[in-house]
């Protein structure tokens, strides 16, 4: 620590030179920067830039270094120097490219890029080098749970790609859903026929794999631990618990079908009303000949309701779609059909939706002769002669169809274990004495899956209609457990192709979670990362703010009930800093100094000199690239505002807020992801944080006599470029409205 | 097959799709269709019509037999191709119109007086006579087919025309006895005798 050795280097390239001072920004770097080291270059970026940065790190014994020059997110390669801490002040896209042209702005300008190089001076100075997490020995295994299609998939993808994989099958035999099916949809061309499942095919691929090891009627005991290092404990049928140390799970627990029995309007429950599995009994049973009924009729003619309990407004049944059940009531009308031309097929379908290629089945279907009939069913009677009553949606008008056999098209139901937020809410009942939550929580930890035993709860969170987490929008296959992915109809409902593409994905994702691990990095979207939050427990007041926060469940409670970080899990997104009330949470590079310093940094005109001075904290996934992205296209905006980077919106703590506001900021911007249902947060819950810690901050703005106004927060996408020039120079002229802040010179 | 006339026909069952298949020219395609209603919209006819091209393939599909057969729909359609451009399923939408409105009249469901089906008479019965169209015939058959005070009315309307036809020699008066004929006329006559019967073979007509 003792030898640290600060330089800045100021490139002129790109035409810095030609419109900034670099001189006077030398000397702001030397002597408000304090940097003991100061060098300009034409061309920083280019190998003699670059090597005399080298040579200074060799020679000089530099240890940080400010480059200012362009934004972070450009010439990364170039301007890597993995020894030392790096800090970068944004002045080609951040100041350059986006400040109006013309002598008008030349002062504007150059106070703006000055205070980037004071920002990047003081940012680095309190910034330290990331040290890594490396773990003596860290687990490469791979654990899949359930042996259905979508498990086996993923078993097989991570055992051929040279991981070691266990695999935990509920039942006694691998193959699951699949082997209920007669057979297939078709995953190629032409797209004409039904076809095997070739779940048998795979059952014995899994067994005889040398990397896979399968354990049937097992479920998961529990599951400790974290990416590298989780420790499964396996339930077996006799009794007796087999424990495998793994790297990351892969949870393929599948689905249930819709229960029929809540479908009496439909006919559920009454004779000759079956659902798709119910017909593909009767298919299997028939075994290539006339499918019968259970009173051994040979089925003459058989109308297939669509959307059975799905796409429900009424809140009762199924909301969703499942995807697949179009596509399956055609392959089973073609049961019939390739059997017996004869018998009459009706499909009675309200949208007729086939992803993929299903069209070309549907066409197939068509030529075999089965009828499509856009409708709704209204009640369907079962019986020796069933009727389905229906609105024909294309002729206007109620009408019935007569058949000795109604199959419904009900939907998929995830097995994704415990829904959290009922977790949490029973948890917190029972701690405080009530019985039934109690025993409701034994309840309901026997319907866990993985039965973690994070603080957060047994399972992964659920998304939307209780299906197993997903980062639907962008990542679909992370979860908010890192190291732990969903793969097939536990995450959205989906057919049998989609699910094994689902799975092929989640066991790269597992692989790559395996591999972050062992290198002591953290896993998306951060994956390079090597910093992780440290607390300094002494000051912490166990208000588990930070524990609660975490989008990720990375932090446990210890014997003493401070917090404990689980830094495999973690994702670096810093929630947990913005979420601390006495800032003892940090990273090596990412601190509430490393932020505040630099807000601290920037010179702030006094009241008379009219220039407003905003500070802008932008997402540096979406919000940032955004901002650069105005700058590459010479977007202009406004030379008064200060645009620091931050990983997640999440990770904004109020002091810098605050700070600003004290030290004489007019206004604070902050730029995030998308909150809500459909959130575009990279780190989930983040954004939605930020807003909800900022929603408290007008008692905090009324102390200091300030206007609400003074604290904004947008939802900025990564496509905002326009949107984002705009949006700052509205609150530009917003500020100017409302005055400038009454707090300058207090600072 | 005329009994099919009589049949009660089942909803929604296959039997008067399978009715079409056999005797409508290009009936095959109709099972085809699925209902998006690209031809509804396209057609120029849409407003004037009662059943749109996916309306009748969806009536033939839900065994409406009486009323896809009784429809004056088909008889309306132009020949303007617009459906048959756009239909994403690739239906001869024109050509099954022009086969259904065939089929209904050789049945005699197609509506009486549907002035189409009355002109198609016309011309057909006039061009079989002597192997060619007399034209001035054929009007004069149009004329007066809504009787003979109407005929008047309709030919003094037209005077103008007529008179510009003569003068510009487009228009030959001696038509009206006789007028030039084929060459071989028993031999025309024998070759529609035999082109209608290997039809009606093929639809079960005969
Ligand atoms: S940095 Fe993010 S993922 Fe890591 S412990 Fe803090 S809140 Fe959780
Ligand atoms: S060809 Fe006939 S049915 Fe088709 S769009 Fe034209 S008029 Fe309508
Ligand atoms: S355009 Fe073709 S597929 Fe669409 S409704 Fe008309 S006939 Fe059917």
């Amino acid at each position: 620590m003792a030898d640290n050795k600060f330089a800045a280097y100021i490139c002129s390239g790109c035409g810095i030179g030609d419109v900034l001072n670099v001189g006077a920004l030398e000397k702001i770097a030397q002597k408000e920067g304090k940097m003991a080291i100061v060098k300009n270059h034409p061309f920083l970026c280019n190998a003699e830039g670059v090597q005399l940065i080298k040579d200074d790190i060799a020679n000089e014994g530099v240890t940080h270094l400010c480059i200012a020059a362009c934004s972070r997110r450009a010439k990364a390669e170039a301007f890597s120097f993995p020894t030392v801490a790096v800090s970068r002040a944004n002045l080609r896209e951040g100041v350059l490219w986006v400040i109006a042209e013309g002598a008008d702005h030349d002062e504007v300008r150059q106070e703006m890029a000055e205070d980037y190089v004071r920002m990047g001076c003081a940012e680095v100075k309190k910034m330290t080098l990331p040290g890594g997490n490396l773990k003596e020995s860290s687990s490469k295994r791979i654990l899949v749970v359930g042996g259905g299609m979508s498990g086996m998939t993923a078993a097989l993808a991570a055992a051929d790609a040279g991981y070691e994989t266990v695999v935990v099958e509920k039942s006694g035999e691998l193959g699951g859903f699949a082997n209920k099916l007669l057979k297939r949809v078709p995953f190629s061309g032409p797209y004409a026929e039904p076809q095997p499942t070739g779940a048998a095919n795979m059952t014995a691929r899994v067994s005889h794999h040398p990397l896979i090891k399968v354990h049937l009627n097992s479920t998961l005991a529990e599951t400790a631990g974290a990416p590298g290092r989780f420790n499964a404990k396996i339930a077996q049928e006799s009794g007796a618990v087999a424990e495998e140390l793994v790297g990351a799970i892969v949870q393929a627990t599948g689905f249930t079908t819709y229960d029929i029995a809540k479908l009496p309007e439909l006919g559920g429950g009454q004779a000759n009303v079956v659902d798709q599995a119910g017909l593909e009994a009767m298919a299997k049973a028939a075994n290539g000949g006339a499918i019968k009924r259970a009173d051994g009729k040979e089925v003459k003619s058989v109308v297939f309701v669509q959307c059975a309990g799905q796409r429900d407004a009424s809140g009762v049944h199924l909301p969703y779609c499942s995807g697949h059940c179009c596509a399956t009531s055609i392959k089973q009308a073609m049961y019939f059909k390739d059997q017996n031309p004869d018998v009459d097929t009706v499909v009675i379908y309200q949208d007729l939706r086939v992803p993929g290629m299903g069209e070309d089945f549907y066409r197939s279907a068509q030529q075999k002769g089965v009828i499509f009939t856009k409708g709704k069913a209204g009640r369907v009677t079962g019986g020796d002669n069933c009727k389905v009553e229906f609105r024909d949606l294309i002729l206007d008008e109620d009408t019935s169809a007569e058949a000795d056999l109604v199959v419904l098209a009900t939907g998929q139901v995830p097995s994704a274990g415990v829904n959290l937020d009922d977790w949490t809410a029973t948890v917190t009942a029972a701690e405080s004495g009530d019985e039934t939550a109690k025993a409701k929580k034994i309840e309901l930890q026997k319907t866990s899956v993985l039965n973690l035993t994070y603080r957060q709860g047994p399972d992964v969170p659920q998304f939307k209609y209780g299906f197993a987490d997903s980062h639907f929008i962008c990542f679909p296959y992370e979860t908010r457990r890192t190291g732990i992915y969903a793969a097939g109809p536990v995450r959205r409902p989906m057919d049998m192709l989609q699910a094994q593409e689902d799975a092929t994905g989640a066991a790269l994702k597992a692989i790559q979670a395996v591999e972050n691990a062992a290198r002591g990095r953290a896993a998306h979207p951060r994956a390079w990362d090597l910093s992780f939050p440290k607390a300094r427990l002494e000051g912490c007041t166990q208000c588990k703010r930070c524990t609660v926060e975490c989008p990720f469940g990375a932090i446990d409670e210890d014997e003493k009930r401070f917090p404990l970080f689980n830094e495999e899990r973690c994702r670096r997104c810093g929630t947990c800093m913005g979420a601390c009330p006495v800032r003892v949470i940090s990273f090596e590079n990412y601190s509430c100094d490393t932020v505040g310093s630099q807000i601290k940094a920037v010179n702030i005109p006094d009241e008379f000199e009219e220039k407003p001075r905003i500070l802008i904290l932008a997402c540096e996934n979406d919000a940032y690239p955004a901002l650069d992205m105005a700058g590459i296209q010479r977007i202009t905006y406004s030379a008064y505002v200060r645009a620091i980077p931050v990983r997640c919106l999440g990770s904004v703590n109020t002091i810098w807020i605050t700070d600003a506001l004290n030290s004489g900021y007019d206004g604070v911007m902050m730029m995030g992801c998308k909150k809500g249902d459909d959130y575009q947060c990279h780190f989930v819950k983040g954004s939605e944080m930020a807003h909800y810690r900022m929603s408290k901050i007008g008692d905090t703005l009324k102390q200091l006599g300030l206007e609400p106004e003074r604290v904004q927060t947008q939802e900025v996408a990564i496509t905002d470029n326009a949107r984002v020039a705009r949006l700052i120079d509205e609150y530009v002229a917003q500020i100017n409205e409302i005055g400038l802040s009454p707090m300058k010179g207090f600072g | 097959m005329t009994t099919a006339n009589q049949n009660a026909l089942a909803k929604y069952k296959n039997n008067f799709l399978k009715e079409v298949e056999a005797n409508v020219e290009d009936g095959h395609w109709v099972k085809m269709c699925m209902q998006c209603g690209v031809c509804a919209g396209s057609c120029p006819l849409g407003p004037h019509w009662e059943h749109s091209p996916q309306k009748l393939f969806m009536m033939i599909r839900a065994g409406k037999r009486e009323e896809v057969l009784g429809s004056d729909s088909m008889w309306m359609c132009t020949s303007c191709y617009n459906c048959i451009v756009r239909c994403p399923r690739k239906l001869p939408i024109t050509h099954i119109m022009h086969g259904l409105a065939n089929y209904a009249h050789r049945l005699d469901l197609a509506p009486k007086g549907q002035p189409t089906r009355d002109i198609a008479k016309l011309f057909w019965d006039n061009l079989a006579k002597t192997g060619r169209v007399n034209e001035l015939k054929f009007s004069l058959a149009m004329y007066f087919k809504d009787g003979f005070g109407q005929g008047v009315k309709n030919a003094m309307a037209m005077q103008a025309t007529g008179l510009g036809l003569l003068k510009a020699k487009r228009l030959n008066p001696m038509e009206i006895i006789g007028g030039h004929k084929c060459k071989d006329i028993s031999g025309i006559k024998k070759m529609i005798a035999k082109a209608r019967e290997i039809e009606d073979r093929r639809r079960g007509l005969a």
